[in-house]
């Protein structure tokens, strides 16, 4: 069963070059979430737009770890796995602003992130639904025989669905090669976990399902994020098994744009309690600790992360809108096979 | 020309779909091991195995998922619903997920797959399991909707269906599964879209599709025996609509009664007789009547079951009010 993983500061997993690539991950991450909250503010950005902000250990620790073959899906909050994916913060805010070179032709907005290049099957606004389509896309790497997997990232509220127990169940019985990946940010909107879920250890769900693996891990340290991943990756494409996995973060903003950081269903000091453990900052700390990295190297760091995020923007602002006829493309396809 | 029932015919246009693509799959409730609830998939799991015909656990919204997943990278799901009642549990995977997918990405994921099964009442089995979708379905941007009435049509709508890279509903009759007509052995399918004029007259329309294309045709039958020739237009496919021929037939006989199993309000009909006002307001000799299901839950006992249904008496009438016979 699950046990909380750490890595003591000297000896760091990785090489340094690793590590410096996972810090900019998260930082970008980071910093354009940050310009979105200022493009939203100034109605550029419109219509439901989730932060990821305070997650970034999730998305970097998970899909650091995964091949460019594999698949990946997740909801509504989906920007920091885009990036971490590789998606071009450009294509991202271009889609955004709701413009055509948008990664979904500004047709998905903020909820809605695809690219097929990256096998990166979009981000769903229905909470729970996706998860039955992961375990389409595990069945279909076993109909033809592959090694990949597929992660689904879903928020911890997803565990109350009967999509998310039907789709375990499925992937438990057919043996699919299917990584259910729980972010347990402990909100649903101003739900806390413990009023919504009548289990308290999320990850032993899996034990509803015979020969399903479940572990829990601290989602602020990315390194312990990898070394789980190696664990479950090990599972779900040699052995072709699902594994579920419980990701225990926090966001450190409102549910979306609308609602307030803190004040109504959580304190401002359980929030600076979480604070204390950025998963950023507990990475440049080691990283500092280890000798990986100057402030001046983070400082440059910053500064490059800041010109490719106000590039995004200026790229997305200067992309048109999407023309009208375009309203009427892709209801249908007129290929048949 | 072979003359089989539409069960076989759904099953040759399975096969041979299955024979010609290898990405073609179907999946369901007691689809292989038990050959189909309605016996539609016999045989099937032998000759393609357990990865190609697969039994599901009773679970619409998660398999209907599993479809969409698939469909997504490259294959080609045939979801079976034991029938489109139970659909209901799988309808956010149909409308918020396969529907919507292609356009919400930008065009970067087609959803080539069917989603299949009977529709609409059968006899006596009352309120959860006597309901006809049509217009639920159809009324989604996204879907196409078929719903044939013939052997024939059955196997060649099945087969077009299989072959379109977009989702495609089938919606087959619990009470045709049995009916018998021709079907050709050569391979052939029916195109998504066009209607087929059944019956040629010049009295009345009937505009009809699915389960109630064989009561408009009895009810053709009937009316002859009294000199009224009625042109019965089988619609086929209820999105897209193929208002053209709705509207050569109205032009031409100047009358319509639209049939259709659901309920009335914001029925198929509803759809039918606005394209017929729009295109056809100076054709019409009388107004449009429409025949359907009683606005009611369907009940169990015979009698008033009877009497919630759209049927070959209230169709006749229907013809014969809109003629000013009575
Ligand atoms: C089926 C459904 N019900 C309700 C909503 C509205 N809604 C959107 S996000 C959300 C909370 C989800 O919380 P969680 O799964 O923990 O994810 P998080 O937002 O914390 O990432 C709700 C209730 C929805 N999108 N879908
Ligand atoms: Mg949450």
């Amino acid at each position: 069963m699950a046990a909380k993983k750490r890595t003591d500061g000297k000896h760091l997993p990785g090489d340094a070059a690793l590590r410096r690539e996972l810090l900019h991950t998260m930082l970008l991450q980071r910093r354009f979430e940050e310009k979105v909250g200022e493009a939203y503010a100034l109605g550029k950005i419109g219509g439901f737009c989730h932060l990821y902000i305070g997650q970034e250990g999730v998305s970097t620790g998970v899909i650091s770890m995964l091949r460019p073959d594999d698949y990946i899906i997740t909801t509504y909050r989906d920007h920091g796995q885009a990036l971490a994916r590789g998606m071009t913060p450009r294509s991202i805010m271009a889609e955004l602003f709701g413009r055509v070179d948008g990664c979904s032709r500004g047709k998905g907005g903020s909820m809605h992130l695809f690219d097929r290049n990256l096998n990166f099957l979009g981000g769903h606004g229905i909470v729970g639904g996706h998860v039955p389509i992961a375990a389409g896309v595990g069945f279909a790497i076993k109909y033809r025989g592959g090694d990949q997997v597929i992660a689904c990232f879903m928020g911890e509220s997803v565990v109350n669905t009967g999509a998310f127990h039907e789709a375990l169940n499925m992937a438990a019985l057919w043996k699919l090669p299917c990584l259910f990946i729980i972010e347990n940010n402990k909100y649903g909107m101003g739900t806390a976990v413990e009023r919504a879920a009548a289990i308290k250890d999320l990850s032993r769900r899996s034990d509803a399902y015979d020969g399903m693996h479940g572990e829990y891990v601290d989602g602020q340290d990315v390194f312990a994020v990898r070394e789980s991943m190696e664990r479950s990756l090990e599972t779900a494409r040699r052995e072709s098994k699902p594994v579920l996995l419980e990701i225990r973060t926090y966001r450190y903003m409102g549910h979306s744009m609308s609602d307030a950081v803190s004040g109504t269903y959580r304190t401002k000091a359980e929030l600076d309690e979480y604070l204390k453990r950025d998963p950023i900052n507990l990475l440049k700390a080691r990283m500092y600790e280890a000798g990986d990295l100057t402030e001046s190297d983070f400082a440059a760091m910053e500064q490059e992360i800041k010109t490719i995020c106000q590039d995004a923007w200026d790229f997305a602002d200067a992309s048109p809108e999407p023309s009208i006829e375009a309203l009427h493309e892709d209801v249908l396809v007129d290929t048949t096979s | 020309m072979p003359i089989i029932t539409y069960r076989e015919a759904l099953n040759q246009a399975l096969r041979e779909e299955m024979q010609r693509d290898d990405r073609v799959f179907l999946m369901g409730e007691e689809v292989a091991v038990y050959n189909g609830a309605y016996k539609v998939s016999k045989g099937l799991l032998e000759e393609f195995g357990e990865m190609r015909v697969v039994d599901t656990p009773i679970t619409e919204l998660g398999f209907a998922g599993v479809g969409v997943g698939a469909a997504m990278v490259g294959l080609r799901p045939v979801v079976e619903f034991m029938t489109w009642n139970f659909a209901l549990l799988a309808i956010d995977q149909i409308v918020n997920a396969a529907a919507k997918m292609l356009y919400m990405s930008g065009g970067q994921y087609p959803m080539p797959m069917v989603f299949r099964g009977p529709n609409g009442a059968a006899l006596q089995l009352s309120a959860q399991h006597s309901q006809a979708f049509e217009s639920w379905l159809a009324h989604i941007p996204g879907l196409k909707v078929v719903t044939p009435g013939t052997p024939y049509d059955a196997k060649g709508l099945l087969k077009a269906a299989i072959r379109d890279d977009n989702p495609v509903i089938v919606l087959e009759g619990e009470m045709l599964y049995n009916t018998k007509g021709e079907v050709p052995t050569e391979d052939y399918i029916v195109p998504i879209g066009k209607a087929d004029l059944k019956r040629e007259g010049d009295h009345c329309s009937i505009i009809t599709s699915g389960k109630m294309v064989l009561v408009a045709m009895n009810a053709a039958d009937q009316l002859a025996k009294e000199g009224i020739r009625v042109d019965v237009v089988d619609l086929r496919t209820v999105r897209p609509m193929d208002r053209e021929a709705i509207v050569a037939s109205v032009r031409k006989t100047n009358r319509a009664v639209v049939l259709e199993e659901g309920w009335e309000l914001a029925g198929i009909g509803a759809q039918i007789v606005d394209y017929i006002q729009r295109d056809c307001f100076d054709d019409l000799d009388a107004p449009v009547i429409r025949v359907h299901q009683t606005d009611v839950p369907m009940p169990y006992a015979k009698a008033i079951e009877k009497a919630a249904k759209p049927d070959l008496a209230k169709t006749i009438a229907a013809v014969k009010k809109v003629m000013y016979l009575n």
